[in-house]
């Protein structure tokens, strides 16, 4: 009976599982249909789901004018540059607050966080005005150095969580063989919190890909990366829900392949330490 | 001799560097529409012809207003044309942010660009956009159901004879509105559309002081004037709806009149797009007989912000972007239908153009529209669905969410205007005027 009971629920959870998972995945799912219609069909109504004649008529034309691969480039550069350059500078913050903690080390915490909480359009002309000065304006290098930036506190925070699951007694452990600070960071501690380095690795590319506030706002042409291409297609006098479907779609398409294929590493980072 | 043949190569690889640098190219940002990508299909032309290399930043309308701003309003140099409305080109003018677009040369026939246009793109006098195309607001109606409903669409309506033809129109269960008109909130969406209203009922956003006006009865029947019409015959959710929902609607067959951007025309007898291609039908936007007609005025235009390297390219850009040259460009391409409308006279004198069916509705609504003299009672500014001042566009889009609420049902006119009332008046007061 227990046995019954206990099936029952799996499959229920399954099936619940499922569900959300759908309801999620949903708004992308509907995104990838309405690319391959017409404009007309796009905004058909009722609207059509599978029964409509698919074109690819969308990428052509949007492949014909936006150059896909600078914005893509741009985009892996930025997205990429900022998440190395955030974890160098995180992991040695993380280390000190985990293991040598101070009588503020909470407060400066929480500090870092509620850099977060302050709208970014309230520092969008300090920032602007030094990128003229700094010469940084639709720079990569500049874009890289917001983004880290912005990123940095959740990085400093995930990095904190994951190393003090670490017991500090194998640090000591390696000091006492000689490690210095460097070797204890660089061969004892990362190789351990691996799962939990990628993880924040992985979502914190996935962040910096999405962001589009500070990347449309400080790119033009050589450093826009695929959020300003998004935006390329967006009118609000005009029906181009098909070609700004076809644009989202080549534009999260490498982000949604790249978390699929990392998806075990991302859950078993999320879930480090969650049970003791 | 190895040195020698160094030397020559060297020098010639200077020579080419030296070419390649001197190459000219210029940056511009400009908004997503139909008319905007068509051109820059054609730029290649204008390189061939000048050798300038042209870039493109192509964005939303709303992001774009905030980038440009940013830029010009620091210097920043990141553009050195860039796509703005009549709302931004006076006051941008009027702080030297804007190169005066004077000295263009003969073959482009400044004088032949629409009075309304230049007028509304220029500050004491001096033009500083060119406008690419211009649009007013018209009524588009169904030529079929206005026939079913027995009634007869005069070239220039009343509100009233609107309300009832709306009316007459809806058919609920047939899924028909008789009337679909913005109702979502921005200064630009919704906001544009009431103000444009307004002015027909008698109102204004200010008087001659610089106090708001919403306090007067003028608003109050505009705003229950177009909530019982709404209500009676207009789609559910209306107050969301912007542009882009009620072309959905239109085009596929649900309203029965739409009242928006003349440039809407092209779109809704596309039959490619649009299911009731074959019975669209045009008048001017109504009135209440007191003077002003709802219709608005508005243009996408260049200007080179000042302070660019690139000044004469940008001009040759412009001169060639606005002419009359490009405009046959398009037509020999694409068809008269699909040239960029209302920013040249002589557009209109073209009996080829004559034939497009939407030609002369889009002309006498851009003529009917004033926008140095925009309401029934005087006013101190310039624009008729908004207020040429750097503190509207702030103020429309919070006094617009107080509208959209309205039509949400979730408060009801008199709180609106006293809201819109208390807070234009405290911004003005914070303004200094």
């Amino acid at each position: 009976m227990a046995r019954a009971v206990t099936t029952r629920r799996k499959s229920l959870n399954t099936v619940l599982a499922w569900a959300v998972g759908l309801l999620i995945f949903f708004p992308i799912l509907w995104t990838i249909l309405t690319s391959f219609k017409t404009e007309a069909q796009a905004i058909a109504s009722p609207p059509l789901f599978l029964n409509f004649n698919w074109t690819l008529e969308n990428y052509a034309i949007v492949q014909e004018r936006s150059d896909y691969m600078r914005f893509l480039w741009n985009s892996v550069i930025i997205a990429g540059g900022s998440t190395i350059l955030g974890v160098i500078i995180a992991v040695p913050a993380a280390w000190a607050m985990a293991f040598v903690p101070s009588k503020r080390t909470k407060d400066i915490l929480l500090w870092m966080l509620s850099t977060k909480m302050l709208p970014a359009v309230g520092v969008l002309y300090p920032i602007y005005l030094l990128f003229i000065r700094l010469g940084l304006l639709d720079t990569r290098g500049g874009l890289v150095v917001v983004l880290m930036l912005i990123n940095l506190p959740i990085i400093v925070w995930m990095l904190y969580t994951y190393f003090r699951e670490i017991p500090g007694e194998i640090l000591e452990a390696a000091r006492m063989d000689g490690a210095s600070l460097k070797e204890e960071i660089l061969y004892v501690l990362t190789p351990m919190a691996v799962p939990g380095i990628a993880s924040t690795v992985l979502l914190n590319f996935i962040l910096a890909w999405n962001e589009a506030f500070w990347t449309l706002n400080l790119t033009a042409v050589d450093a826009a990366p695929l959020t300003a291409f998004i935006a390329s297609y967006s009118s609000p006098e005009g029906l181009f829900f098909a070609k700004l479907s076809a644009a989202s779609t080549m534009a999260i398409a490498p982000i949604l392949i790249l978390g699929w294929f990392s998806q075990k590493q991302l859950v078993r980072g999320l879930t480090f330490g969650a049970v003791k | 001799m190895y040195l020698k043949h160094a030397l020559r190569a060297a020098t010639a690889l200077t020579f080419v560097a030296t070419a390649a640098a001197h190459a000219q190219s210029i940056t511009i940002a400009t908004v997503n529409n139909g008319d905007m990508i068509r051109m820059q299909g054609y730029t290649d032309k204008f390189t061939e012809a000048t050798g300038i290399d042209v870039e493109w930043v192509t964005l939303e309308e709303n992001v774009l207003r905030q980038r440009v701003t940013t830029d010009i309003t620091t210097k920043g140099g990141q553009f050195d044309i860039m796509t703005i409305g009549m709302y931004e080109t006076p006051i941008w003018g009027a702080n030297g942010w804007l190169v005066p677009l004077d000295g263009m040369s003969a073959e482009y026939d400044v004088a032949d660009i629409l009075p309304a246009m230049s007028g509304g793109l220029s500050h004491d006098g001096t033009l500083y956009a060119a406008p690419f195309y211009g649009e007013s607001s018209m009524i588009m109606y169904r030529t079929d159901l206005m026939e079913k409903a027995g009634m007869e669409m005069p070239e220039a309506p009343s509100w009233q004879f609107i309300k009832e033809a709306a009316a007459a129109m809806t058919d609920r269960d047939a899924d028909i509105n008789g009337i679909c008109l913005r109702g979502k909130a921005g200064w630009g969406e919704g906001g544009a559309f009431i103000t444009a209203m307004s002015n027909s009922f008698g109102a204004r956003w200010f008087d001659e002081d610089w106090k708001p006006q919403f306090d007067q009865p003028e608003w109050a029947d505009t705003l229950n004037f177009y909530v019982e019409m709404m209500t009676e015959s207009g789609p559910a959710g209306y107050a969301t709806n912007g542009f882009n929902e009620n072309l959905s609607l239109f085009q596929q067959g649900k309203c029965g009149m739409w009242i928006d951007a003349t440039v809407a025309a092209s779109f809704v007898t596309n039959p490619d797009d649009s299911t009731v291609a074959d019975h669209v039908g045009f008048a001017l936007a109504p009135d209440t007989g007191l003077g002003k007609r709802s219709n608005w005025l508005w243009a996408w235009a260049l200007a080179i912000p000042a302070g660019t390297q690139q000044e004469d390219a940008a001009k040759q850009f412009i001169e060639w972007a606005t002419s009359k040259d490009y405009i046959e460009l398009v037509a020999e391409n694409e068809g008269w239908a699909n040239v960029p409308p209302g920013a040249r006279t002589s557009l209109y004198e073209n009996p080829e153009y004559q034939k497009v069916p939407f030609a002369k509705m889009t002309l006498d609504s851009i003529l009917t529209a004033d926008p140095n003299n925009p309401t029934v009672k005087p006013v101190p500014y310039v624009g008729i669905q908004f207020a040429a001042i750097p503190e509207f566009a702030g103020i429309a889009t919070q006094v617009s969410q107080e509208f959209s609420a309205v039509y949400a049902g979730q408060q009801t006119v008199e709180e609106a205007l006293a809201k819109a009332q208390a807070f234009t008046a405290e911004e003005m007061e914070a303004a200094g005027y």
